[in-house]
């Protein structure tokens, strides 16, 4: 990723494969549990969810508005979550960041950053809520968790950027 | 077209109420669709946890191979301090064995179904849940204590064909009755899902714990044997405590799955007579 970036006559994907990159790339983030170790303070970030926000505020189009509540019921498969947690939670991210983009007509990448900030803590603490004990939904293990998902944001943006590049415009 | 795929995503947020309500009761129909996803990611995580242990060996060989020499004098020394032990210890195992035939009581032994690995874990969830790369092939039943060679590790709740999920100790769901070992101060090892437990007494108001008591599984309720060590308590105090599992859970030790120490009994069959009055076979 250095020099011009910018390539117009590149070749992209064909449509089939540039429209299912989007969901690939949330699946693999929800793979990641798979990485072999077993944690003992569950700090890992949810890296579907991030791909998830990343691709529908960079890329509006990429995931149609229903796409959340697959993504997240194959997400809810592998973290431990019960089922239909992230099903659910995802379809209201994605309905909410719709509401908020009615109202702002055009964003930056601050207010981005901000709207996925909100998303991931909502996200985190209610999927918290949904499985432990009322007790332990707000300690110090999720804050944590919820302060590396977000510090990660750049860097997902950064990668989904080069991610919709490659792929083209489907039509 | 717009208005129907927010129609589909509105139904999407309903049916993830819907699964999450259905949920609480944890149907087999979940469980089967968690194993299968499991099934898939857990031959993954077995040859990357592989990769990692023969990375890990590395510098391991390298100490072992410069301390050795220091650790066989130091072996020597502690073999002729605990000649002496052993001798007493061998008479008093002799007077025991002796007493239990007079007693004439009969011990279960702990058989080990299958020695497996822990592979991966819930690490983004609140909940705790290991993936054990042995399954109902192997002999794992859901319902069967899971323990390292240090002390236990948890119980299997889930089971694959060739992968199981494993409710470690520090979940917050899971309770183990535990006793002291040193004078038998019964208490329970409630999980506290940072990878430690907290251990509550369940007789004495006030009793003290104090740090390094070692906790030991009693064996009631069946599921777990005795005498399995599970937790030291890390923090002096009353009725309440945080203490640190024994056995760590992590890919790079065995995990050994156990028979249920007591087997709970088949469901009896109901003796309602079916409705319609028709006749039962």
């Amino acid at each position: 990723m250095s020099g011009i970036e910018y390539r117009p006559f590149a070749r992209t994907l064909p449509p089939g494969r540039a429209r299912a990159l989007p969901w690939a790339t949330v699946i693999g983030g929800s793979a990641v549990t798979a990485w072999p170790a077993v944690a003992s303070i569950p700090l890992m970030p949810p890296f579907g969810l991030l791909m998830l926000l990343t691709w529908r505020l960079l890329a509006p189009f990429a995931l149609r508005p229903w796409a959340a509540a697959p993504l997240g019921l194959i997400d809810d498969l592998v973290s431990g979550q019960p089922l239909g947690s992230a099903g659910l939670l995802w379809s209201l991210c994605f309905l909410g960041i719709d509401l908020i983009e009615q109202r702002l007509g055009m964003r930056d990448f601050w207010q981005d950053w901000t709207i996925a900030t909100g998303a991931i803590a909502a996200t985190l603490l209610a999927g918290r809520l949904f499985a432990v004990p009322v007790g332990m939904v707000v300690d110090g293990a999720a804050l944590a968790q919820i302060a590396i998902a977000v510090a990660l944001f750049p860097a997902s943006a950064r990668f989904v950027a080069w991610l919709d590049r490659k792929r083209g415009q489907p039509q | 077209m717009v208005f129907l795929s927010y129609v589909l995503a509105v139904a999407g947020a309903l049916l993830g109420v819907a699964l999450l309500v259905i949920s609480r009761f944890d149907p087999p129909l979940f469980a089967g669709l968690r194993m299968a996803a499991a099934s898939i990611t857990a031959p993954v995580s077995t040859g990357a946890a592989a990769v990692g242990r023969g990375i890990w060996s590395i510098p391991e060989a390298v100490s072992t191979h410069f301390f050795v020499r220091q650790e066989n004098v130091q072996l020597r020394q502690a073999v002729k301090r605990n000649e002496a032990l052993v001798l007493r210890a061998r008479s008093i195992a002799y007077e025991n064995r002796r007493l239990r035939t007079l007693l004439a009581l009969r011990d279960r032994e702990a058989r080990t179904v299958v020695a497996a690995r822990l592979v991966s874990s819930t690490a983004s969830s609140g909940r705790r849940f290991a993936l054990l790369d042995a399954g109902r092939f192997q002999g794992v039943r859901p319902g069967m204590p899971v323990r390292g060679p240090l002390g236990l590790i948890g119980r299997v709740v889930e089971t694959g064909p060739a992968v199981a999920r494993v409710l470690l100790l520090s979940d917050p769901n899971s309770i183990v009755p535990v006793r002291r070992a040193r004078d038998g101060l019964p208490a329970i090892a409630v999980g506290r899902g940072d990878g430690r437990v907290d251990l509550r007494s369940v007789t004495l108001a006030n009793a003290r714990f104090s740090v390094g008591d070692l906790f030991v599984t009693t064996g009631t309720g069946g599921i777990y044997p005795p005498n399995v060590p599970v937790a030291r308590v890390q923090v002096a105090g009353a009725d309440s405590v945080a203490a640190e599992p024994l056995a760590p859970a992590d890919t790079l030790d065995v995990a050994l799955v156990l028979a249920p120490f007591l087997p709970v009994p088949p469901p009896s069959r109901p003796e309602v007579p079916p409705i319609g009055g028709g006749t039962t076979p």
